[in-house]
């Protein structure tokens, strides 16, 4: 077959790319070959536009033990036990085929962290759809839920945290990002990096069919309006074989007898096998006549392509075949040598006895193209209203409107889709700032929160960039963790595009500073680029995984008022900032002006201040002041709970709304009893830090007195019903 | 006392009913599906999860596996049997149980706290219970809606063979309390020997305060009595 340009193009490779590709084999590639280039140089395997940016990132640290470059990230978190954590996106097939797109993105995610030997023991989303009136929302949502839960409920693993939120920007392209995070023991690590020559190669899991064919590249353009036709690119997740697999790779993992070990995602057989490879410093024979097929016929083109879900591949050390193979037998699972590392460097493929495909490693993998891509630079928007000049509305209504807005109605609908409580350890379920997952039979727990402020990110990327990193660190702080490290999905637009490289370089600049300051590293991620239609690209939307330690679970706290007559204090100063607020968008549809700035080191102080006053028990609950500012923290601090608040009124004389709403960033409203009180603001005071009185808990109604007075329940039904209505 | 957990592939919840049963003292045995024999058991726990992948129907390849004969074996001797969630569905299966668990009235999977009324507490599953104490268990699943001909539910509620009956905190049996649609809010039942019990909601997930509340417990002290 001669390869003309247009099956160049459709393979998503540029004309200069494949010229390089003739250079490096020096011959014109085969159609196998090509299909191979193509799954392993497009952007999601490649990292070829972000690679030069991602190197920056703060990924060390005391308690790092693997960062990213693995199947997942791996932290220390005392005694013999890691932590293993990634999130990574499902965003183009979750748009084509919701139910299946969401669900393999969460199996995915999980193969990535069992792969390393851990046993997940939490899974997160982060999910943000169009806006709730574009016809096309109310499907993709309940797809992608019933997805998520489909796939995590079967094979048994808690879903315990994330977001759900709408905005127009993400009409023509939804973000389905996963993260899974499990538990190992720190001598039980698994990596991809294959050693030793003439070792068998073993499949194991599922068959391969034809789904998924392509579906990394379909997942590095963008969409058109033949993206229908793209539906055969998703593949079809088997919950069930999933755990199957699990079972068996943690039976057999108990033992030594796997050198290397990388789960078939993207790109299927051919990426995990160059990765082993290529991190061995290897080369790798596969015999593809022996690749268990679900379909007659395959061609080795399909076999190396297709993205068949549940499927490992594992280097084995010698003589270990037969009780491994008893294990996957077991498990009613396929357990197949279909090849053997050589001192080659060269991927080599056979087929009915003649090779049919042989590429340099290193051609696929650091080899491949590398751009720095051309980016502009964002200035920080000026701020133009006077809130005079603005049309006075009520508090209440203000407050109200917030609360019944899809973006802060309770999730309730979304979460009792998930089983949150499976596997028993479940200490804080989602609704509050994280969740809380006991480690099992012991003391220990871990924290765990995903976030995003894409409007932010879009406004400032720099900024918006710090924020979530900070956003993340205060959740996991207001549940009593101490932050540990995080995970990011960076979801971007079209990065040929210098306005979104820009947001891209600068939201990772954001990250990055904020990481170090507060020694919160990156441990793995993942980019997720040519999010947008017909050249629309979507609000640059980084998400945060992070995960925090609480040594005793029986320190962890949350956000529900615990007793009448406690004082709610509130940590960190407010200057009243409205732009880029849920006010401003909610109220009076304003959408420019700066993000909330962000203090550094203030964050620090506060956060580690706060941390502290838990840990001396002086807190009974504590929240983060978020979006929706003061008046929402507040809020939510009782409809958690079922108790009401006498507020206070700004003691200077400022505008309210910009004293109730503002979105000043470093604040926690913490309650507190009485006789703590002075205790607690002594240790604030002592570290320079401003706190003051804002409430205090009493029964039925949210007050603030000569503004509003909200029964509870009026409080709860309006924030309950559009869920119900939508 | 001696138990035994029937593990299939696809149960999901047979090591947190090990750990509640660990926790009463039970001394417990795993037995995987392709087992012939069952060891000698005082209790058999069937657990939840999606045995089989749920493929076909909820329960229904579980229900021809070689272990569910012995097991139907043991339960006919008078051996106590408990199935949880999955495990109620694969004894309504094997007719150990009567009637079928259709899906959620919703149409959608359920995952939350729930409370029950202890409606028959002098039997060997619910005897630390007070009668008609209100508890709160856990649900997860897509198909706890539970449906029988009239003939039989009526035997069901005039011989007391409804130990737990979906109610709200108050412990009010409405149909607004009612979370999966399931006939007179059923949430578990016995056979006419009240030696086998089926029930949605997960006891074994509420037996650690510092988990979520611990309701559950007394289920599995009640069959030390």
């Amino acid at each position: 077959m001669i390869i003309t340009n247009t099956i160049v193009e459709k393979h998503g490779l540029k004309p200069d790319e494949y010229l390089k590709i003739n250079e490096i084999l020096n011959r014109e590639p085969n159609l196998l070959e090509l299909g191979i280039f193509s799954a392993m140089w497009n952007e999601h395997c490649s990292y070829k536009s972000s690679r030069i940016h991602l190197k920056n990132l703060p990924t060390k640290g005391k308690q790092v033990i693997q960062g990213p470059g693995e199947n997942a990230g791996v932290i220390d978190i005392g005694d013999d036990d890691a932590i293993i954590f990634k999130i990574e996106s499902h965003n183009h097939p979750s748009y084509i085929e919701p139910y299946q797109g969401a669900a393999t993105g969460v199996g995915g995610i999980l193969r990535d962290v069992f792969t390393m030997g851990a046993r997940p023991i939490a899974l997160l989303n982060s999910i943000h759809f169009g806006s709730p009136d574009y016809p096309k929302t109310k499907t993709l949502l309940n797809g992608v839920v019933s997805g998520i839960g489909g796939y995590g409920n079967c094979i048994g693993i808690p879903t315990v945290a994330g977001e759900t939120k709408f905005n127009s920007t993400y009409n023509e392209n939804i973000l389905v990002n996963a993260m899974a995070v499990g538990h190992a023991k720190k001598d039980k690590i698994f990596y991809s990096k294959a050693k030793g020559i003439n070792k068998s190669v073993v499949y194991v899991g599922s068959k391969t069919g034809r789904d998924g064919i392509h579906g990394a590249s379909m997942a590095s353009a963008e969409f058109d309006e033949n993206s229908e036709d793209k539906k055969p690119t998703v593949q079809v997740g088997d919950p069930f074989t999933e755990k199957l697999l699990m079972e068996a790779c943690l039976e057999l993992m108990k033992d030594k007898s796997i050198i290397s070990i990388q789960d078939m995602g993207a790109a299927g057989l051919t990426s995990s096998s160059v990765e082993m490879a290529s991190k061995g410093d290897l080369g790798i024979e596969l015999n593809l006549d022996r690749v268990p097929c679900r379909e007659e016929g395959m061609t080795p083109y399909e076999m190396m392509l297709s993205e068949s879900q549940e499927r490992m591949l594992i280097v084995l050390e010698d003589n270990k075949e037969k009780e491994a193979k008893k294990i996957f037998e077991k498990w009613d699972l396929d357990f197949v040598i279909i090849g053997k590392t050589t001192n080659t460097n060269n991927l080599i493929l056979k087929f009915n006895s003649k090779i049919v495909g042989k590429i340099p490693i290193e051609a696929l993998a650091s080899k491949a193209p590398l751009y720095d891509r051309k980016w502009t630079k964002r200035k920080l928007p000026a701020k133009k209203i006077n809130i005079k000049d603005l049309k006075k509305v009520k508090l209440e209504y203000a407050l109200m409107k917030i609360l019944s807005s899809p973006n802060e109605s309770n999730k309730s609908w979304v979460t009792e889709q998930f089983d949150q409580m499976v596997m028993t350890d479940t200490a804080q379920r989602s609704g509050a700032d994280a969740a809380i997952i006991r480690i099992h039979k012991k003391e220990k727990a871990i924290a765990v929160t995903v976030d995003s402020s894409a409007n932010y990110c879009k406004a400032h990327p720099l900024t918006g960039g710090k924020q979530i990193v900070c956003e993340s660190w205060r959740n996991l702080i207001s549940v009593g963790a101490k932050p540990i490290a995080i995970t990011n999905c960076l979801n971007f637009g079209n990065p040929e595009n210098p306005n979104v490289m820009g947001e891209f370089v600068e939201c990772l600049q954001g990250i990055k500073e904020a990481c170090e300051f507060l020694d919160y590293p990156v441990v793995s991620g993942n980019v997720s680029f040519y999010n947008g239609t017909n050249k629309k690209n979507i609000d640059p939307t980084p998400v945060i995984g992070g995960v925090g330690l609480i040594l005793e679970s029986k320190n962890k706290i949350n956000h529900l008022l615990k007793k009448k007559e406690n004082i709610i204090l509130q940590v960190g100063k407010t200057f009243g900032h409205l732009y880029q607020s849920l006010f401003f968008k909610d109220i009076y549809s304003i959408t420019e002006g700066p993000p909330p700035e962000i203090n550094l080191s203030n964050e620090k102080n506060n956060g580690e201040t706060v941390l502290k006053l838990i840990n001396y028990k002086l807190i009974a609950s504590a929240h983060d002041i978020s979006s929706g500012g003061l008046i929402l923290a507040l809020s939510e601090m009782c409809l958690s709970s079922g108790f009401g608040l006498k507020i206070e009124r700004p003691s200077k004389l400022s505008n309210l709304m910009e004293y109730y709403f503002g979105e000043d960033q470093g604040r926690y409203l913490l309650e507190v009893e009485p006789e703590n009180l002075q205790k607690a603001k002594k240790i604030l005071n002592e570290n320079n830090i401003f706190n003051e009185t804002v409430a205090t808990v009493q029964d039925n109604n949210f007050e603030i007195l000569g503004e509003l007075k909200i029964n509870i329940n009026e409080l709860y039904k309006t924030n309950n019903k559009w869920y119900n209505n939508y | 006392m001696n138990s035994s957990i029937i593990v299939f592939p696809g149960s999901n919840c047979d090591r947190d009913i090990a750990v509640a049963l660990e926790k009463s003292k039970f001394k417990n045995t795993m037995v995987w599906h392709k087992d012939m024999n069952l060891p000698k058991s005082d209790l058999i726990v069937i657990p939840g999860g999606f045995s089989y992948g749920d493929y076909l129907r909820a329960g229904a390849i579980a229900a021809k596996s070689n272990i569910l004969s012995e097991v139907i074996k043991a339960a006919d001797k008078g051996c106590l049997v408990l199935g949880i969630c999955n495990g109620f569905q694969i004894l309504t299966e094997t007719g150990l149980l009567k009637g079928v668990l259709l899906r959620n009235k919703s149409l959608k999977f359920l995952g939350k706290d729930i409370y029950v009324k202890a409606i028959n507490t002098s039997n060997k599953f619910c005897n630390k219970y007070k009668q008609d104490q209100v508890l709160k268990f856990n649900i997860a699943h897509n198909e706890g809606n539970y449906f029988t001909n009239s003939d039989h539910l009526k035997k069901l509620e005039d011989k007391n063979l409804i130990p737990f009956k979906y109610c709200d905190e108050q412990g009010s049996i409405k149909e607004e309390n009612n979370p999966n649609g399931s006939l007179n809010s059923i949430a578990g039942i016995f056979n006419d020997k009240k030696n086998i019990l089926g029930m949605m909601p997960h006891p074994e997930r509420t037996v650690d305060k510092m988990i979520s509340g611990d309701d559950g417990v007394k289920l599995f002290t009640s069959l030390l009595n």
